[in-house]
């Protein structure tokens, strides 16, 4: 079955991505809550924040598009957790097709919807002063990194989609995603934090990568800061794709 | 055809099928009849390798689907208790992604084709949130009959739908089998299993309690009386005649 596992993935990639193309509002609210946390951050707290760096934007913008990653990725589980109810899936899984291509479809989707809206998020920071010296090899580091930390999440996601009972359970895991940011350097550098938080803000994955990030934006050397951001993303996805894949095990058995 | 033997599955402590055996002849209508909760669905989805079994065997085309699995999807196609159709989709995008996922040349003609066949042209491109219950149940069917696979799996194919869109299906059921394909129907409704099938087995705590044709079943019980009735219309009737669309 494997040999049609490209064609299979492409049909069902078609099918998902008409479902984002037509219903475009979950990218327009996808982006809602990262450009509210940027505006208020910027023009409501940034003033009283020493970022130690001269535009404050540009120091928040590394976090707040983790913060879109972790809030799209939701829509994956929601719509993966809707294929499981309405019986689709099962029409999927007993037709003869490479049955990965099912879960594949909607991690390359999620890939899809979650590049368009950091585009948008980048847009609006570029319009509220955002700006970069960074050179082509640098914004394809950022894009490379944020399409690992999309990917290790949507798997992350499969497991919810595949095993809630509800929709709200569906999507509510990616609340702690969301606000996993705030206990990192995305919003304010670490070094002001009590003892334990900041042990735990400078050792979470969070971290290393919003660090990558702004260095990259900011033609900082990166030092070896990015080889312990793509080991947290490249672990996080081996991890989160091998429970997903024994869930779903687990679920077509 | 279809040949199942002392096949048994639980859910935890819950026995669903304590045991289940019958065989369905190649081009036949089956149905499998039972209240909710008798483990028609059950048998189903092991059937269409859904689900795997904890004993006994079954046998779909000559594969085994615990076994051969893949060879058995080659062999099948299911229509679930709820129509499984993309709601996003318009019904001729729905009908080409299963040509697709089937590996079909030409699946924008193969849509076209079982559109006019279920009389779904003109509503094709709308999308399938604005059809009524009978022609989402339509399209889910024509959806199964891409390919032709030899056996379909109708899972309580008229739950749910009004009397009209009940015998539209039962029509395309009958073109079905008059086609050569082999049918396991599920059905709680006795008149359904009456009017369709060639055999029926009911299905009660997991076992068949029965098996045969229609005129099998009815020796069953002691010989007909002859009484005098003066025959009512039924609501049904009525209803049909009122709307006008009775094609029985």
């Amino acid at each position: 079955m494997t040999r049609h596992f490209l064609g299979d993935t492409t049909a069902l990639l078609g099918r998902s991505l008409r479902h984002i193309t037509r219903s475009m509002d979950t990218i327009i609210t996808t982006t809602v809550m990262p450009i509210m946390f940027m505006l208020l951050f910027v023009y409501v707290f940034g003033g009283a924040i020493e970022s130690g760096s001269d535009s404050y934007v540009t120091y928040l913008l590394p976090g707040i598009l983790l913060i879109t990653v972790a809030s799209g990725i939701s829509y994956t589980a929601y719509r993966l957790f809707l294929d499981m109810q309405s019986g689709i899936f099962e029409r999927f899984q007993s037709m003869p097709i490479a049955r990965s291509a099912v879960l594949w479809a909607h991690v390359l989707t999620s890939l899809v919807a979650n590049l368009i809206s950091l585009v948008v998020v980048v847009v609006v920071a570029l319009i509220m002063g955002f700006r970069s010296s960074a050179g082509i090899g640098a914004w394809l580091g950022v894009a490379g990194l944020l399409v690992l930390f999309t990917l290790a999440l949507t798997w992350l996601a499969v497991i919810p989609g595949l095993t809630a009972k509800t929709i709200d359970g569906a999507s509510a895991f990616s609340y702690p995603l969301v606000f996993l940011p705030f206990l990192s350097s995305a919003f304010v550098p670490t070094d002001t934090m009590p003892g334990p938080v900041r042990a735990f803000a400078e050792n979470q994955p969070v971290t290393s990568i919003v660090d990558t990030i702004r260095d990259l934006f900011t033609q900082q050397p990166v030092g070896t800061g990015v080889w312990v951001a793509v080991a947290w993303c490249v672990g996080l996805l081996i991890v989160a794709y091998a429970f997903a894949m024994t869930t779903y095990r687990r679920r077509i058995s | 055809m279809i040949s199942v033997r002392a096949l048994e599955k639980s859910y935890q402590d819950l026995k669903v099928l304590r045991g289940v055996d019958f065989e369905v002849a190649r081009g036949s209508i089956f149905a499998l009849l039972g209240s909710n909760g008798a483990g028609k669905t059950t048998v189903v989805r092991i059937l269409s390798t859904l689900l795997t079994a904890d004993a006994g065997s079954a046998g779909v085309n000559g594969f085994d689907v615990a076994t051969q699995a893949a060879r058995v999807r080659e062999s099948i196609s299911l229509t679930g208790q709820f129509a499984a159709v993309d709601e996003i989709l318009t019904g001729r995008e729905n009908l080409a992604l299963v040509a697709r996922l089937r590996h079909l040349k030409d699946p924008g003609k193969i849509a076209d084709d079982l559109l006019e066949r279920f009389s779904l042209t003109d509503a094709g491109g709308r999308r399938v949130a604005t059809y009524s219950g009978g022609m989402r149940r339509r399209l889910d069917i024509a959806m199964s009959l891409i390919g032709d696979p030899p056996v379909i799996f109708l899972d309580e194919p008229t739950t749910g739908l009004d009397p009209e869109a009940r015998i539209e299906v039962w029509q395309a059921v009958r073109e079905l089998a008059a086609r050569g394909t082999t049918v396991l129907l599920t059905t709680q409704y006795l008149d359904e299993a009456e009017q369709l099938a060639d055999r029926i087995a009911i299905l009660h705590e997991g076992r068949i309690i029965v098996n045969g044709t229609l005129t099998e079943l009815k020796q069953l019980l002691p010989p007909a009386k002859v009484e005098y009735v003066e025959k009512q219309p039924t609501l049904e009737d009525v209803f049909l005649t009122l709307v006008g669309k009775d094609k029985r």
